[in-house]
Formats: C-alpha cells, structure tokens, sequence
C-alpha cells in the first residue's frame, strides 16, 4: 500500500466516523425506537384480535415486508411532493425505517408472544387478573425475552440498511465515503474503510446483545 | 355454595358435556373420577371459564349466571371467587416463587404490597415451601412446584378451589407431598371440587365422589357407597378395571 492510500485512509477515517456518530447512529437509535413501539402495537392488535385493526395491521405488515427499502424511501421523499406533503430528509428517513423495521419486527414479536405456553395466559386469568394485566405481566416478560436475540438482528439490520439514506440527501457514513471517494479516486480504498466502520458499529452491537442475553437468562 | 345446571359443551361438532348438574356446598370435598375423555376436565374448565359452555346456568353466592353469556367483567369478578390448580401447575416462568403467590393480590386484587407479602408467606409455609421463596420455577421440582401452585391458589382465599389432575404430571415418588397438602386443606374446611385419579385419596377426603362417563355424570355418591356399591354399570366396570392394575 502506498503512502498516500494511507495518509488518506487515516484522514477520511474521522471524516466518515463523524456523519456516523451524528447521523447514522441517531438514525438507527430513533427509528428503531419507534419501530419498537410500531412493532409491539401491531403484534397485540392481532394477537388480541382487534376488530377493524387486525386486517388492517396484516395489511401493513404484508405491503411493507412485499417492497423494497429503497422504493419505500423513494416513495416518502421524492412522492409525496407531488401530493403536497414536504417532508424534510431526517423526517423520511425515520418515517420509513421506523415503519419498515416495524412491519418485521411486529412478527417476531407475534411469533415470541404466541410461543410462550397457552397455560400462563390461563394461569393468570385464574389468579384473577384481566387480559391487559397477563399481557404486561406475565405474557410480554417472557414473549419478549423469547423476541430478543432476533429484534438484536433487526436492530443490526437496521444500521446496515440507513446507509440507503444516501439516497435522499442524507449525509450519512456512507455518503461520506462516496464523496471522499470522489475526490480521492480511490473508491476501493473508501468503500472498504467505510465497510470497516460499520462492522465496528455492529461488533460493538453484537456484544452488547451477548451480554443482555446473558444477564437476561440470569434472572 | 355453587350450583350448575345443565352444562353443555361441544368442540367443533363432538359434544363433550352433554347437560351436566352439580351442587356443592361449602366445605365439601367433591372429587370428579372418569377416564381420560369422559369430560370432566372440560367441565372443570367451563366452571371457571376457561372454556366457554354453550348452555348452562351457574350459581354462585346467590348469582345466577347464564353461562353462554357471561360478560368479561362478570368472569373476572367470578374468577376472583374461585382459584384454579393446574395438571402442568402453570407457574408464572418469569416469577419468583414467592412473585407467583403475590401476583393475585397486588395485581388482580390491589392489595399493598407488604400485606401480599405477608399473606404469600403464610401460603408457602402452609405448604411447607417458606424457604424457596425466592426460586424460579425452573429450579423447583414438579412436587414444589405444584406446592407453589396450591400456595398462590390459597393465598387469594378462594370461596372453592378447582384442582384439574394435580398429580397427574408428577413422578410416584413426588405425588404424597402434594396429596398431603391437599388433605390437610380438605381438613381445615377448604371447598373444594377435584378432577383426579387417586382412588385412595379420593376415599379418604371426599365428601362426595363422581363419575363421569361420555360427557354425563353417571353416579354421585359419598365414598364408601361409592366404592363399596357402585350403584351404575359403568361405575362397576371402571372400578374393576382400576382393580385389575
């Protein structure tokens, strides 16, 4: 390697961990948030088999699992104008990785409440409690232990997916790379460095996973 | 105390409990005999809504309740009159022993904490499990667990107690401790309504003793009639079956 591929490895270094630290991070951190909340409101609507909100919830899940990210982002940022809704570029992002990381993470969690055993629902209802009261106590408690290590995958899927954010002006880490890479003419050298610090991001996300895990077995 | 009447169930098109009538009164020990699908866990089930009968009225303290249509307040209401102890026990995974027993109270019946405590300490030495307080299910036996179930059934002060095949699911050796305690809860006045198939323990607790066959209640009668003279065919020949093992 030549000295100047390294002097301009280690500069764009910072230059690509910034937009990282202060785009890409508090992108994945609020949308998968959100999503969270999407997820675990979808899930209940269809386990509780809501009237009127469980189609509607199959709906969502089934048109935003059946099209890509990238169309989905398209369509907030560049189509809707064309309706009269102007959303600023941060604003569609999260919108859109926030609903598409819902859609997914609304089933695993579906899956973690239907496998926890029928007798603890029935357990709780003899003890006197109503439905609400087994769901947050007993039912969710185990459903989302059971859900943890694959919304850990979604969440590290998430990370990896904002680089598509690019393509809505966002200057994330991945734009950031292509610009340097750009200027530089060393697309190669970029696009591997800018690869490195993602992996980074997700090895630190994936011990942090290994640890809950293990303290959530503890208890 | 309780009275049903008439309890019919189906599943899908076969009929399970085909009209049903029981009365218990307070402080007696009714046990429930009958091969495994004769419906006497089903009708176990519909008395506390786990399933719902089609037809039927129920009697409880002086309601009468029209069991194809009771509301969820009413059920909730209901349930919290009775308790309910599992063939599988059904602990709460995510609880401690001690939490299973409290649950009921602070949550369901919102009672302060320190109280449930004190009462859930009451019931887990009642059952001789004071010191496991603080285990998980998973580090407790099948015997201790289904001890933990009796403790969180007990703690609520239930007017009746449903026990659905409480020692089916466990090991021979483990099955005395948890007949022990239920013949000490029969003793001290505790109503209760149990689907088993003890025979012994049946005779020695029951104030009146069932038997159900296809879905109907075949013959009633106090324990030593019930064994000594079995009244009905069906009876006689599940009886001597029973001998013969």
């Amino acid at each position: 390697m030549s000295e100047r591929l390294i002097t301009i490895f280690i500069q764009s270094f910072w230059q690509i961990l910034l937009p990282g630290l202060t785009m890409t991070i508090p992108l994945t951190v609020i949308s998968f948030a959100i999503a969270l909340v999407i997820a675990l409101f979808t899930a209940i609507v269809q386990i509780a088999e809501v009237p009127m909100l469980k189609p509607l919830a199959r709906l969502y899940v089934w048109i935003i699992r059946g099209t890509p990210l990238l169309v989905q982002l398209f369509v907030v940022f560049y189509g809707l104008p064309s309706l009269g809704i102007v959303l600023d570029a941060f604003l569609s992002a999260i919108i859109v990785f926030s609903i598409n990381t819902g859609a997914y993470a609304s089933e695993t969690i579906r899956a973690a409440i239907e496998a926890v055993p029928p007798g603890q629902m029935e357990a709780g209802y003899c003890v006197g409690m109503t439905y609400a009261q087994c769901m947050r106590r007993i039912i969710l408690p185990q459903a989302l232990r059971t859900a943890f290590p694959p919304l850990s995958n979604s969440l590290i899927g998430l990370i990896k997916d904002t680089s598509l954010a690019a393509n809505i002006t966002i200057m994330e880490m991945f734009m950031a790379a292509q610009r340097i890479a750009a200027r530089t003419y060393e697309p190669f050298a970029l696009y591997c460095e800018v690869g490195l610090v993602y992996l980074i991001f997700c090895t630190v996300l994936t011990r942090l996973q290994r640890y809950w895990e293990a303290r959530l077995k503890l208890d | 105390m309780l009275e049903v009447r008439n309890i019919h169930k189906s599943f899908a098109d076969r009929e399970v409990l085909k009209g049903v009538d029981l009365r218990v009164n307070k402080g007696d020990v009714v046990t429930i005999l009958g091969r495994s699908g004769s419906g006497k866990t089903t009708f176990l089930r519909c008395i506390n809504f786990l399933e719902d009968a089609d037809q039927g009225t129920m009697t409880l303290d002086q309601e009468t309740f029209e069991l194809a249509h009771v509301s969820r307040q009413d059920k909730i209401r209901i349930r919290r009159k009775t308790a309910f102890v599992f063939q599988n026990y059904n602990l709460f995974r995510n609880k401690t022993a001690l939490e299973n027993v409290t649950e009921g109270l602070i949550i369901a019946r919102k009672m302060p904490k320190d109280q449930a405590v004190e009462i859930a300490f009451q019931a887990l030495e009642k059952v001789g499990l004071r010191d496991r307080a603080e285990a998980y299910p998973h580090q407790l036996s099948g015997g201790q667990q289904q001890r933990i179930g009796i403790a969180r059934a007990i703690a609520t002060q239930p007017e009746l107690i449903l026990f659905d095949e409480p020692t089916s699911a466990l090991d021979p050796e483990l099955i005395g401790e948890v007949l022990q305690v239920m013949k000490q809860l029969a003793q001290e006045g505790m109503t209760m309504l149990i689907v088993t198939h003890e025979m012994n323990f049946a005779r020695q607790v029951s104030s009146q003793v069932l038997f159900m066959d296809e879905g109907v209640i075949v013959e009633q009668n106090p324990p030593d009639l019930f064994f000594d003279a079995p009244q009905q065919v069906q009876t006689q020949q599940f009886l001597k079956t029973l001998r013969e093992h």
